[in-house]
C-alpha cells in the first residue's frame, strides 16, 4: 500500500512534537541529576507509563505478535506469569532499596551493597548490552521499513537515530520519559482498531477460535492449543511452545522475568526518577495494569493473522515467507496494518510503530549514558570533577551511544551471526542476576566476594548448560551443543528457560556458600540496603489505593482471573 | 508539584492527539476513507464503517480530556503556590 499525504502529515506532526518536547525541556536541564534522573520529580502515573513503554520497543511489539502467531495465546505467559508478578514484587519489596539508598543506578546499588568489582561487572556488561540492543532494534526497523514501504535502510536508520539523539541531548531522561508517555498512547490508539477490525473480519472470538483450532489440529496438536494458556502444558510435546508448566513457572516466571523487570536499569531507571518513595513504588504497579491487558493488543493480532492465513482461500490473507521458506511471523502486525487500515489510519499505525522503535532506542541510550557517566567514567576514569563536567560527559555519552548503536545496526546488517552470539553472551550474564539481588536485598550476611563469584559462576553455568544442550532439530553452534550434546530440548524456548534455571541456582547456591566463608560486613553499613536492617516505609493514613501493597494485590488478583478465564 | 519541570506532559499529549484526531476525522469526511473498498477480505460489506471519522473523533475526545486535566492541574497549582 502506498502512503498518502495524510499519512505523512501525521508522521511529521509526531516528529515535531517529539523534538518540541526536547526543546521545551532544555532550559530545565541544569544539573546531572536533572539530566540522568529527571531531578527525581516525575509523578507516579508518568513514571509508570514510561516504565511500561521503555520495554515496549518495536521488537517487543513485533516479536509478541510473531509469538502469538507461532505459539498462540500461551505467549501471554510472558505477561501474566512473567512480567506482572515481577513488577509487583519490584514495587513492593525492591523499590525501597533502589530509591531509598539514593543510588543513581542499579550498578551503583550493587556498589553500595556489595563492592566495586560486582558493580564493575554489572555496569560494563549492561552498558555494552544497551548499545547492542539499541543497534539490533535499529537494524530491525531499517529492514522492516525497507520491506514494507521500500524506504532506504540507511535513511531510516540515520533519520530515526538523529531524532532520538536530538531529543535526548536536549531534554535528557525527562525528554525520553515524556516521549514514552506519548508512545504508550500511540500504541494503544494505533493498534486497538486493528484488533477490532481483525476480530470483526474473522467472525469474533468464536470465529478466531474455530480458525485457530484448525491451525492446531493441522499441526498435530489438540484443538485449543492456540487459544488456551495452561491446559496443554502438562507435557512439552502437547503445546507449540514445547515447554511444560514447571519450565514456564520457574524458568520464565521466576528467573527470567524477575531478573529482567527487577534488575534491568533500563526499566528501573524510570521508577527511580519518580518524585517520592511512594510514587517510585507505585510506578511499576501502575504499569502492571495496562501490561496485563497488552496481550489483547499485541498477541491477538498475531493470532488473527495466523487464523486468517489458515483460511487463505476465503480470506486471501497470508504472511510472506523468508528466504529459507519459513513463514515470516514478524510481519503479522505490519501486514494487518496494510490490510485493514485506509490512508489516514495507516499513518497513525505507522507512527505508532515508529514511535515504539524510537523509544526502544531512547530507553537504551538514556540507560547507557547514566551508567557510563556515573558507574564507569566517575568511578574509574575521573572522579571528583564538577557536576557540570559530568553533565557534559553525559551529553557526549549520548552522542557516542547513538553513534555506536548506528554502527551496531550496520554490523547486524552485515554479520547476523555476530549479533546472535552477542545476544547469547548477554543472556548468560543476565540469567543469574536475580539471585544476586535477591540475596543482596534480603540476606544481610551476603558479602561482596560471594556476590561477585556467585554471579560469575552463574554466568559460567549458563554457558555450560547451553554448550551441552540443543533444541530438537537445530544445528550444533549458536543454538547450543558446542561442547557436547547431552540433553535435547523440544524447543529453543525450553532450552532458554532451563539455562536460566541452572544459572540462577548456581549463582544462588555459590553466593551463599562463599558468603559464609568470607567476612561479613558491619551491619551499620548496610542500613537502607538490606530488608531486615531498614525501617519499613510509613503508610498510616494513606488511602489503600495509594499504597503499593494493596494495589499490588489487586493487580495480582486481576491477573489470576485473566489466567483462569483463558486457562 | 503539578509542574515540577515546567512542562506538564499532559499538554503535548493532549494537543498531539487532538490534532491527529481532527486530521483523521477531517480527512475521513472529505475523502470517505472507508476500509479499503468498503469491503472486508471475504467480500462482505463492512457495514460502511468510516474508521477514519470514528476513530478520529475518539482521539479528539481523548485529547480534549487530557487537555482539560492539564488545565485543571495548572489552575490548582497556581492557587496552591502563588508566584
Amino acid at each position: 500500500m502506498k502512503l498518502a499525504a495524510i499519512d505523512w502529515v501525521i508522521l511529521v506532526l509526531y516528529f515535531i512534537f517529539v523534538l518540541g518536547i526536547g526543546y521545551a525541556l532544555k532550559r530545565h536541564m541544569r544539573s546531572s541529576e536533572d539530566y540522568f534522573l529527571s531531578g527525581r520529580s516525575i509523578p507516579a502515573w508518568v513514571a509508570g507509563l514510561a516504565f511500561l513503554s521503555a520495554n515496549l520497543g518495536a521488537q517487543e511489539v513485533i516479536g509478541m505478535a510473531a509469538s502469538g502467531a507461532k505459539y498462540g495465546l500461551a505467549t501471554s505467559h510472558f505477561y501474566w506469569v512473567g512480567a506482572i508478578p515481577a513488577m509487583v514484587f519490584l514495587g513492593i519489596f525492591m523499590m525501597p532499596f533502589y530509591y531509598g539508598s539514593r543510588a543513581r543506578s542499579v550498578p551503583e546499588y550493587l556498589k553500595l551493597r556489595f563492592d566495586e568489582k560486582t558493580r564493575g561487572f554489572n555496569a560494563i556488561s549492561f552498558a555494552a548490552m544497551t548499545i547492542f540492543s539499541s543497534g539490533i532494534s535499529m537494524y530491525a526497523m531499517g529492514l522492516l521499513l525497507n520491506l514494507l514501504l521500500g524506504w532506504d535502510f540507511t535513511v531510516s536508520v540515520w533519520v530515526s537515530a538523529g531524532v532520538v539523539l536530538l531529543y535526548i541531548l536536549l531534554g535528557g531522561l525527562t525528554s525520553a520519559i515524556y516521549n514514552e508517555v506519548l508512545q504508550f498512547f500511540l500504541i494503544v490508539f494505533g493498534f486497538a482498531p486493528l484488533v477490532f477490525l481483525g476480530l470483526q473480519d474473522i467472525g469474533g472470538w468464536a470465529g478466531l477460535t474455530a480458525a485457530l483450532n484448525d491451525v492446531a489440529t493441522s499441526r498435530g496438536y489438540e484443538a485449543g492449543a492456540w487459544t488456551q494458556t495452561w491446559s496443554m502444558t502438562g507435557e512439552p510435546a502437547a503445546n507449540p511452545m514445547g515447554v511444560e508448566w514447571f519450565g514456564i513457572a520457574m524458568g520464565l516466571g521466576f528467573v527470567l522475568a524477575f531478573g529482567y523487570w527487577c534488575t534491568d536499569f533500563l526499566v528501573v531507571q524510570r521508577a527511580m526518577a519518580a518524585d517520592s518513595m511512594s510514587a517510585a513504588r507505585r510506578a511499576p504497579i501502575i504499569a502492571a495494569v495496562p501490561k496485563m491487558l497488552f496481550p489483547f493488543l499485541v498477541i491477538l493480532p498475531g493470532m488473527i493473522a495466523i487464523g486468517l492465513m489458515q483460511n487463505v482461500d476465503t480470506t486471501g490473507f497470508s504472511l510472506p515467507s523468508k528466504a529459507d521458506g519459513a513463514i515470516n511471523y514478524d510481519l503479522a502486525i505490519p501486514m494487518l496494518l496494510m490490510e485493514y487500515f485506509p490512508n489516514g489510519m495507516l499513518g497513525l499505525g505507522l507512527t505508532a510503530l515508529l514511535a515504539s522503535f524510537m523509544s526502544g532506542m531512547a530507553g537504551n541510550v538514556t540507560a547507557f549514558n547514566t551508567v557510563w557517566t556515573y558507574d564507569i567514567y566517575q568511578s574509574y576514569i575521573r572522579s571528583g570533577a564538577s557536576d557540570a563536567h559530568y553533565l557534559m560527559v553525559g551529553r557526549v555519552a549520548t552522542v557516542a551511544g547513538v553513534s555506536l548503536s548506528v554502527a551496531a545496526a550496520y554490523v547486524a546488517n552485515r554479520f547476523n551471526n555476530i549479533m546472535d552470539m552477542l545476544q547469547l553472551l548477554f543472556a548468560f550474564v543476565n540469567a543469574p542476576l536475580f539471585g544476586t539481588f535477591l540475596l543482596g536485598m534480603f540476606w544481610k550476611r551476603a558479602t561482596g566476594h560471594g556476590a561477585f563469584f556467585g554471579l560469575v559462576s552463574g554466568t559460567l553455568a549458563a554457558a555450560l548448560h547451553h554448550g551441552l544442550s540443543l533444541p530438537r532439530g537445530s544445528v550444533v553452534g549458536v543454538k547450543g551443543g558446542w561442547l557436547d550434546v547431552m540433553q535435547t530440548y523440544p524447543s529453543e524456548m525450553a532450552q532458554n528457560f532451563w539455562t536460566a534455571i541452572y544459572a540462577f541456582t548456581a549463582c544462588f547456591v555459590l553466593t551463599i556458600v562463599i558468603s559464609l566463608m568470607t567476612r561479613a560486613r558491619d551491619e551499620r553499613e548496610l542500613v537502607g540496603l538490606v530488608y531486615s536492617l531498614t525501617d519499613k516505609p510509613q503508610e498510616q493514613g494513606v488511602a489503600w489505593y495509594a499504597r503499593p501493597a494493596p494495589l499490588g494485590m489487586v493487580v495480582l488478583g486481576l491477573t489470576l482471573i485473566l489466567s483462569v478465564l483463558f486457562w | 508539584m503539578s509542574q515540577p519541570l515546567g512542562l506538564d506532559v499532559r499538554w503535548p499529549l493532549g494537543l498531539l492527539f487532538t490534532l491527529i484526531g481532527l486530521l483523521l476525522a477531517g480527512y475521513g469526511l472529505i475523502y470517505d476513507g472507508r476500509v479499503p473498498g468498503g469491503q472486508d477480505m471475504a467480500g462482505q460489506p463492512m457495514s460502511g464503517l468510516h474508521i477514519n471519522v470514528w476513530w478520529g473523533m475518539v482521539l479528539v475526545v481523548f485529547g480534549a480530556s487530557v487537555l482539560w486535566l492539564a488545565r485543571r492541574a495548572a489552575r490548582a497549582g497556581a492557587v496552591a503556590t502563588p508566584p
